[in-house]
């Protein structure tokens, strides 16, 4: 299962630092064997995250990788896709850490629509700190923050996303691993601002506050409220995965060159 | 020339900051030190604006205009702020349309018709900033033609610089115009005196 | 493009930017800085560079110190609520060693407070504005012409030391206009690459120097850079036997290179019994009392600490026994730092946090009050 991947890796930090049963391993393994699809170049990827479990990742990764301050994973990439728009920057952040405390700069990317494939850990808590609600913590759900059921609603950030002018978002889960994978490889291919959700389960942290026994529970429910796209919803909690948005518009660092070649060519 | 310092005030939008850019260029250009500084408020556009400049051989320390040689005053605003307390020696020009009320000065006192002239060749008010800065420079006596000349032409807004040179030359002219006159009482009041 | 020419402080930092090499700005826009990210964002696409306009502050020092790590120099410019948000950040390029320089352009605080109006008030808050024991420079132009020099050196500084650093203005310098004369020659540092192969570079190296070579992302050196306290691989760490070396070269890096790092101007200290002590806008009040004091036989003179952090206190330390006045525009904040030199006998102060910059007659009266003549 490693093998085919672990060149990508730097072998010598593993083990991770990840609760047994956490779906961000999987997640990471899908978003490396994209990598490894689209033959990138090692010495050419960036990975940028921000603060929180998920964020851990680029550390256990072989490519350029920055591990920032928590929310401003988005900024950092900006500036190093600004700086050199060669390099492809991949954006590794949790529901708390993008939609929370860096969900000015998520909408922000989003509208400059800047060339970043950026993924969103959906676990629905602060794990890393041991389980208080986010922005993306589902209505009446338990957190150490709402010991008595959420009151807050929360984001729907694929939606956010697209109404702030990202021009790509899609949805697959920890256990839909191999749709993932195909999704972050269509997240590179758009020029612009891409996002992929990818939820996750979060037992130690958020399953056993709401009633799931046992991280294979999570990954069940995961299963059972995904549908696709022109499917009927049959429950509240259901989700789609897939694509669920594209469109076209002028990504920022190539209008930025045009800007600068326009200003040769008034010069000469 | 020792150290001149020049406080331009008026209106905020009049330009004055612009002037004031200009004739701290102009005294680089005639190889002096400067230094041009402005107070600023919130508003770009109205209230009284006051803009700085000292021009001098030595260096300048402290940068700010406390006791100013030359004010010029553009608005009844600016005169009530700025041009009330001034040194005896100090020379006040004011425009004798936006600035109608005003405290007997024995000597020293200008009041020239700057905006009467930029009407009245360019119809409208645009300029009246080149042509004020025309007229301080001459009336200061310490720089050449030459000097403002070079910096209205490097600093005038785009498009604008052929009726800028004009406005300076007309203000120029209305400034020596001006001190000769003065000068002529000025001993007319001497010779009565002795 | 003449020579001298008439520039204003904001203006010269801009210029000082691009002579040193700078290709990368992010900002927010905030009064009384914003004519550096005017003149940036109208310069550097015509020099193959990038202006961005972040969404804040915070953002801005995000963006910078990514693009510092691609081997670009980056600027970014502020005042004092900008520079509050910048410091999370500033923090990060501190622990991260990742070179790029912030300036502030001093107003009048705290909060919104005096937002066109000069002020002195965040010397303490440069130095020790974001959080834990961490090293830093910061150095105040008092001219038009230093405000072109001094952006060069702090480029050069930040680059040679891998160090974030500030260049703390004032309103006063920031918007005033005076000659300045571009050198023909300037030296230019840049920062040190490796030179061992990708897989024996350490970017966290704790060798003599001090500080550790850097390699550029997307060069072929594929590493880590993290906040989280870190190995000399830069991987994170929380293992005292690391994190104790760590943190000893991280807080006294800049020790061995002092000399070379804090700069001062010393006027007629020789024979003075009376030292002023002052930096930015208050040097150009003190200067001008120095000078009239001077001609009524008053033996004045002039300590102006360039570099105000690391502050230095061997050079100052040579006129033990004198009198000190620390002219400054607020309620003490360098002043504090003298009196920790000599103790609040020796230390008298002069302050204004009304706005307004403090006058040469305001230092003369305090000067022939403290001279015996």
């Amino acid at each position: 299962m490693f093998n085919d991947i672990a060149q990508y890796f730097r072998t010598d930090t593993l083990p991770h630092i990840w609760c047994p049963g956490c779906g961000i391993g999987t997640i990471t393994a899908a978003i490396v064997r994209a990598i490894k699809t689209l033959q990138l170049d090692q010495n050419k990827v960036i990975f940028v995250s921000g603060i929180g479990c998920s964020s851990r990742m680029p550390g256990y990764l072989d490519f350029n990788t920055i591990h920032t301050t928590h929310g401003r994973a988005l900024p950092f990439a900006t500036g190093i896709k600004a700086a050199r728009p060669e390099l492809d920057v991949f954006v590794i952040m949790g529901d708390g850490d993008s939609t929370a405390i860096g969900g000015n700069h998520l909408i922000h990317a989003s509208r400059r629509n800047i060339d970043l494939t950026a993924i969103v850990i959906n676990n629905s808590i602060y794990g890393m700190t041991g389980g208080q609600t986010s922005p993306l913590t589902p209505h009446d759900k338990r957190g150490t923050t709402s010991p008595f059921g959420n009151l807050e609603r929360p984001f729907q950030v694929l939606e956010l996303a697209k109404a702030a002018g990202a021009t790509y978002g899609a949805r697959a889960t920890a256990f839909h691993n191999q749709l993932l994978t195909k999704l972050v490889i269509d997240a590179y291919n758009n020029s612009g601002f891409s996002l992929v959700e990818a939820i996750s389960q979060c037992p130690v942290s958020y399953g056993r506050r709401n009633k799931f026994k046992t991280p294979a529970d999570m990954l069940l429910w995961q299963k059972e409220h995904a549908y696709k796209a022109g499917q009927r919803i049959g429950h509240e909690d259901d989700f789609e995965i897939g694509e669920i948005f594209r469109s076209e518009a002028p990504e920022y660092t190539k209008e930025y060159d045009k800007l600068r070649q326009r200003l040769k060519e008034v010069s000469r | 020339m020792a150290m001149q310092k020049f406080l331009l005030t008026g209106t905020g939008g009049q330009g004055l900051i612009l002037a004031a850019i200009m004739l701290a260029e102009a005294g680089i250009y005639a190889g002096q030190n400067v230094a041009q500084s402005q107070s600023y408020g919130p508003e770009a556009r109205g209230g009284a604006s006051r803009a700085e400049v000292i021009i001098g051989d030595e260096d300048i320390y402290y940068p700010k205009v406390e006791r100013p040689d030359f004010v010029l005053t553009l608005s009844q605003e600016a005169y009530k702020k700025y041009g009330l307390h001034l040194d005896e020696e100090a020379i006040l020009i004011v425009d004798d349309t936006q600035v109608t009320e005003v405290k007997p000065r024995s000597k020293n006192f200008y009041s020239l018709p700057i905006t009467k002239a930029v009407r009245a060749h360019f119809g409208s008010e645009q300029s009246a900033n080149v042509l004020a800065l025309g007229v301080v420079a001459s009336i200061s006596g310490y720089l050449s033609m030459d000097n403002v000349l070079q910096s209205v032409k490097h600093r005038a807004p785009k498009g604008t610089t052929e009726q800028n040179i004009k406005a300076l030359e007309i203000g120029w002219k209305m400034g020596l115009k001006a001190g000769e006159n003065q000068e002529n009482k000025h001993c007319q009041n001497e010779g009565d005196e002795s | 493009m003449s020579n001298p020419k008439l520039m204003q402080g904001n203006e010269a930092v801009a210029e000082g930017a691009l002579a040193a090499g700078v290709l990368f700005y992010a900002g927010y826009p905030i009064t009384p800085s914003t004519e550096i990210a005017e003149k940036m964002a109208e310069r550097l696409p015509l020099v193959g560079g990038s202006f961005i306009q972040m969404e804040d502050e915070i953002g801005s020092m995000a963006a910078i110190i990514g693009a510092s790590l691609t081997g670009l120099k980056a600027l970014t410019a502020t005042s004092g609520p900008g520079f509050s948000l910048m410091q999370e950040n500033l923090g990060y390029a501190v622990a991260t060693e990742v070179p790029c320089v912030v300036v502030n352009v001093q107003r009048g605080g705290p909060s919104t407070g005096l937002p066109t109006s000069p002020a002195q008030a965040d010397v303490m808050q440069a130095r020790w504005g974001t959080h834990g024991d961490h090293p830093i420079i910061a150095i105040t132009p008092s001219t038009v012409q230093e405000c072109y020099l001094l952006t060069v050196i702090a480029f050069n500084l930040s680059e040679e030391y891998r160090i974030p650093v500030i260049l703390l203005m004032d309103e006063v310098i920031g918007h005033l206009r005076e000659k300045v004369v571009l050198p023909d020659q300037l030296t230019i540092v840049n920062r040190k690459g490796p030179d061992v192969p990708p897989g024996e570079y350490l970017p966290y190296e704790n060798d003599d120097s001090m500080i550790p070579a850097m390699a550029n992302f997307g060069d072929g050196y594929r590493y880590h850079v993290t906040g989280l306290t870190h190995n000399q691989k830069g991987l994170p760490t929380g293992n005292p036997e690391v994190t104790k070396p760590f943190m000893q070269r991280l807080t006294q890096k800049l020790n061995p290179y002092l000399d070379r790092i804090q700069m001062v101007e010393e006027v007629l200290l020789e024979d003075a019994d009376l030292i002023l002590i002052a930096y930015g806008c208050s040097a150009r009040s003190a200067m001008e009392a120095l000078h009239i004091a001077r001609g009524r036989g008053l033996k004045v003179g002039l300590f102006r600490p360039i570099t105000i952090w690391p502050f230095p206190q061997k050079q100052l330390e040579k006129y033990v026994g004198r009198k000190f006045l620390v002219v400054e525009m607020n309620t003490g904040q360098l002043a504090g730092e003298i009196e920790r030199i000599f103790g609040n006998k020796a230390v008298e102060r002069l302050n204004r946090i009304d706005g307004e910059l403090i006058t040469p007659k305001e230092v003369l009266e305090k000067i022939g009050g403290l001279c015996n003549v």
